[in-house]
This record gives structure tokens, sequence and C-alpha cells, in this order.
């Protein structure tokens, strides 16, 4: 798989990507590229500039210039909600479940946006918890259940790119090992997916390839059989 | 006729029949500026004229020969004003959100205030300079005239109706905003505006319809208004200080407590006006600072 995912065709690519958050310049210039069928992270310290790309690439971010194609067509200048209809999915840091909503509502909330999506029920069979908990509360689930429910509504859309900021944060280690079962899953479903990520560790049980983030800037990119090689400069840039 | 703590019970349920309506209204008005509050995080202080506006409204249609003469314009009845009138507002209030209140979402809440309050003097002024202050009759159309004697008081047809009417559009809109797909995409987007943009939806034209559905509610309120209190430019100025009220009791937001509180509170006031008329005019405000005291989110809020 990871043969032919490089020599898939680029489905995303971002090129000088500089950001601001009001007058705060976040992202100078960042270039990366996902080929169809990768999982790709974004590796970094708090405050680099990870989910700023995301946001940017998502339009979440407004204030943004430089390019960003994405199956061949420009997405800087569209707001978010043109830029999701393009086929692009995201999955927010926080999860965002809404507490107004039950689980069944939430796992509906996201329009279809392109036909082949999973259906709900292949959804509930990836996500037995979601199943058992329809009626609930999207906020009474557990930390692992919203995380869950966060990547399993966005499944439905059809969305071929999927957009995860940081799925494991704050998440005990049986359930990480879940998360990581559930991208490879998808992964082999077809689904490409940049991820962000603090945990190397997990990204590379996952991952195709990584870029490192410093200071709004691409500083290090990798394949996934270079992390070993690499240990020591990640140790660094992660500051760990 | 028996009487209740020395009171004859047709004075007793009379009173509490105007509370009742006068309760429909606060619900029907309360609702919309709950609405609106929830999703765009504005106080619509115009509202009073919105409804003021669907009366008025009402009235034009039923006046059209008189107003234009000569022009052939049929007499356009109560009955499709309930469905013109609303729409009419509507438009109007899409137009105002486009123009005006989408400008304030970024700025404090007190702009958002301080615009509604000058585009409702603006707009009851404009009344006021054309129509005085004199009310316009709107009579009560001929199928609800009449009334049922009920043994124990005696029950106007028309007020029947609003009792029942107003209850229908109060459910029928907690249910489409609690119950169906369309009201799920206004809780989340009330919750997190960003994120349901960012999942495909335009929440821009969602606030601008949003605000027009609150407004059309006001419209509705005042054209079923128009044959019990007289359609005036300013029969707005005096329900929209009690609906704030009704909206701060119930909790700022909360369609449940707006309707809820909405009727309450008419009926207390009317009850109020049995056992102590001095105090009926401001037993709501009374209430409203021991809320404010005793749970200051609201009978209903969520803090």
């Amino acid at each position: 798989m990871s043969e032919t995912a490089t020599m898939a065709k680029e489905i995303l690519s971002v090129k000088d990507l500089n950001a601001w958050y009001g007058e705060s310049h976040i992202l100078h210039g960042i270039t990366i590229n996902v080929r169809q069928g990768e999982v790709v992270t974004l590796l970094g310290r708090n405050g680099a500039g990870k989910t700023t790309t995301l946001k940017s690439i998502m339009g979440i971010v407004k204030n943004r210039k430089g390019s960003v194609m994405f199956e061949g067509s420009e997405l800087i200048g569209r707001t978010s909600n043109q830029i999701a209809r393009q086929g692009i999915a995201f999955c927010p840091e926080e999860r965002g479940i809404f507490a107004s909503l039950n689980v069944e509502e939430n796992l509906e909330l996201p329009p279809v946006v392109r036909p082949g999506g999973m259906t709900v029920p292949d959804i509930y069979k990836l996500f037995p918890n979601l199943d058992e908990r329809r009626k609930s509360q999207g906020t009474k689930l557990s930390g692992g259940e919203q995380q869950m429910l966060a990547i399993g509504r966005i499944l439905r859309t059809g969305a071929p790119l999927l957009l995860l900021d940081e799925p494991t944060e704050g998440l005990a280690p049986v359930i990480v090992q879940q998360i990581g079962r559930i991208i490879r899953t998808l992964k082999e479903k077809g689904f490409t997916i940049l991820l962000v990520e603090q945990n190397f560790h997990f990204a590379s049980t996952v991952a195709d390839r990584h870029y490192v983030i410093e200071h709004g800037e691409v500083v290090h990119s990798m394949n996934n059989d270079e992390i070993a090689a690499n240990r020591d400069k990640l140790e660094h840039f992660l500051g760990i | 006729m028996f009487e209740i703590f020395g009171l004859s019970s047709t004075a007793l349920f009379g009173q509490l029949l105007i509370g009742l309506i006068n309760g429909a209204f606060y619900a029907m008005m309360s609702l919309g500026v709950a609405i609106i509050f929830g999703m765009l995080r504005i106080a619509n202080f115009v509202h009073g004229a919105q409804y003021m506006l669907g009366a008025f409204c009402a009235w034009f249609l039923l006046n059209l020969p008189v107003l234009f003469p000569g022009s052939g314009l049929p007499e356009i009845g109560y009955w499709p004003s309930l469905i013109i009138a609303p729409i009419v507002v509507g438009v109007v209030g899409i137009v105002t959100e486009k123009l005006f209140i989408s400008k304030v979402y970024d700025l404090e809440h007190a702009y958002g205030v301080l615009l509604t309050l000058g585009l409702a003097l603006v707009i009851e002024g404009l009344f006021h300079v054309k129509f005085g202050s004199a009310g316009q009759p709107y009579g009560i159309p001929p199928s609800l005239q009449g009334g049922q004697n009920l043994g124990f008081m005696f029950l106007p047809n028309y007020r029947a109706w609003v009792i029942v009417a107003s209850i229908v559009i109060c459910f029928g809109t907690w249910y489409s905003i609690e119950r169906t797909k369309l009201g799920a995409y206004l809780r989340a987007a009330t919750e997190n505006p960003v994120l349901v943009q960012a999942f495909g939806i335009n929440v821009p034209r969602m606030l601008t319809l949003t605000y027009a559905l609150g407004v059309g509610l006001a419209g509705l309120a005042g054209v079923m208004a128009a044959p019990i209190y007289q359609v005036s430019p300013q029969m707005g100025q005096s329900i929209i200080i009690v609906i704030f009220a009704v909206v701060v009791i119930g909790g700022m937001g909360s369609i449940f407590g707006s309707i809820v509180s909405g009727f309450m509170l008419g009926l207390i006031e009317g009850l109020t006006k049995v056992f102590y008329p001095q105090g009926s005019s401001t037993v709501i405000f009374v209430i409203m600072a021991i809320v404010l005291l005793a749970k200051p989110a609201g009978l209903f809020g969520k803090t």
C-alpha cells in the first residue's frame, strides 16, 4: 500500500502558506503535500503552528496567503463551508461534540458532500460503543467515546481527505491503541489523512510520512521508516 | 355566577382570561427574541416594532380599496393576512439583518442593543408621523365573532382562537427546533458556529434565516393582536420591555423557558389585577429582580 501511495497522485498541495491571528503572524510559509491514500502527520511542540495549518487549509483561519490546492482547485479565498463541500472533513482538537445534540444527532449533523461515504450502520460497526449510546447527550460520553464520535461523524460525509487534530490527546493508552487501529482501518478503506500529533511514538504506528513544524515552518520531513534514524533530531524538535 | 375570595367568578375568570391572552402574546414574542438571541447573540429590541409592522400590514391589506381607491385592489382579510403579513415582516427582517444587524456581530453586545433600539425608534417614529398616535380599528373576522357562555364566564371566540393558535405556534416552533434535523443545525450552530460552518453549512445564511423566522413570529403575533389591541405605532413599545423581562426570567436564549414564562407571567399579571391592581404593571419586573437574584441565568437558562 505504501509503495502504491508514493506513486499515487497528490490530493493536497500546500505551498508557502502564511497565516495570521489578528496581528500575530503564525505560519511563515508552510509547504507540504499529501498523496492519495496516505496518512501524513504534522509533528511539533505546542504552539508550533500545527493546528493553525489545519485550520488554514480548512478556511477556519481566514487571514491566510499562499496556495492550498485540493484535487487541483485552489482553496485560498474560499470560506470554510465551501471547502468542506469540496471534500475535506475536519475533526477539531477539542472534539467539538455538541451538548444540545444526542449521539445520533451529532453523528448525522455534518452534511454529505460526496457520494460513497460510510453509512451510519458501518460507522456503528466501527464504533460499537456509540451504537449503545445513540440516545445519550453528546457531552455525557467519556473522552474516548467523544473522540470516536468526532471521528465517526465525518466519515459519513464522503469527504476523501480527513484532517484530524490530535485525536489521542488526553486519552488512556488502551484508547490510543484503539484510535490507532481505527486510523489504519480508515487508510485501508482508502481515506487520505492529515494528522496533527505531538506523540511521535503513536504517529510512527499509523503514518507513512511526517513533517516536523517549528515556529510556523516545516523544519524537517521524513518517511516513516526513517523515524528511528532521526530519533535524536525529533526529540530535539519536540522537546522531549 | 359564584364567588371566590369575595370576588365574582366572572371578574376573576375575566382577569385570568385577559392574563392568558397577554401571556399568549408574551410567549409568541419572547419565543422569537429567544431564538434570535440564542443564534445571533443579538438582543432584538426592534422586535416590538416588527410586531407593530405585522399588525399594520394586516390593516393595510384589509384597507387596500380605501387606501388606493380606483385601483381595483381587493380587500384582503384576516386569514390571508395571517400568512402574508409574517412573510412580509420576515422579508423586512432579512433586509434589516443584511443591511444593519450583520454589521455588529463582531462588536460588543451594547452595539447590538443600541442598533436595534435605534431601528425601533426610527420605524415607530415614521409610523407615528404618518398615522399619529390614535389607533386604527381592525375588526374581529366574521367567522370568529360571538362567544361561548361557559356558565362561570363568557369566552369570546376570537380570544379562544388566539390562545389555541399561540399554543400551537409555540409548540410547533419548539418541536421544529428541538426535534428535527433543521433544528439540530440551529442548536449546533448556536453552540459552535465555526465548526458547523466547517462541516459545510452556510452559517451566515442561517443567521439571516433565523432572524427572519424570529421576526416573522413577531409579525404573526402582530396580526393576531390587531383585533384585540388597537393597531397603533406605539403598540410595540408597550410590549417590548415586558418581553425582555419575560426572556430574562425564562433564561436568555431558552426556547422552552420563554414559552412557559410568557404564559405564566401573563397569568400572574392577570391575577395581580384582581388582588392588587396597583401592582399589576410592576409585578413582572419584581419577579424579574427576584429571579435574577436567585437564579441569574433565568428559570430555564443554562449556567
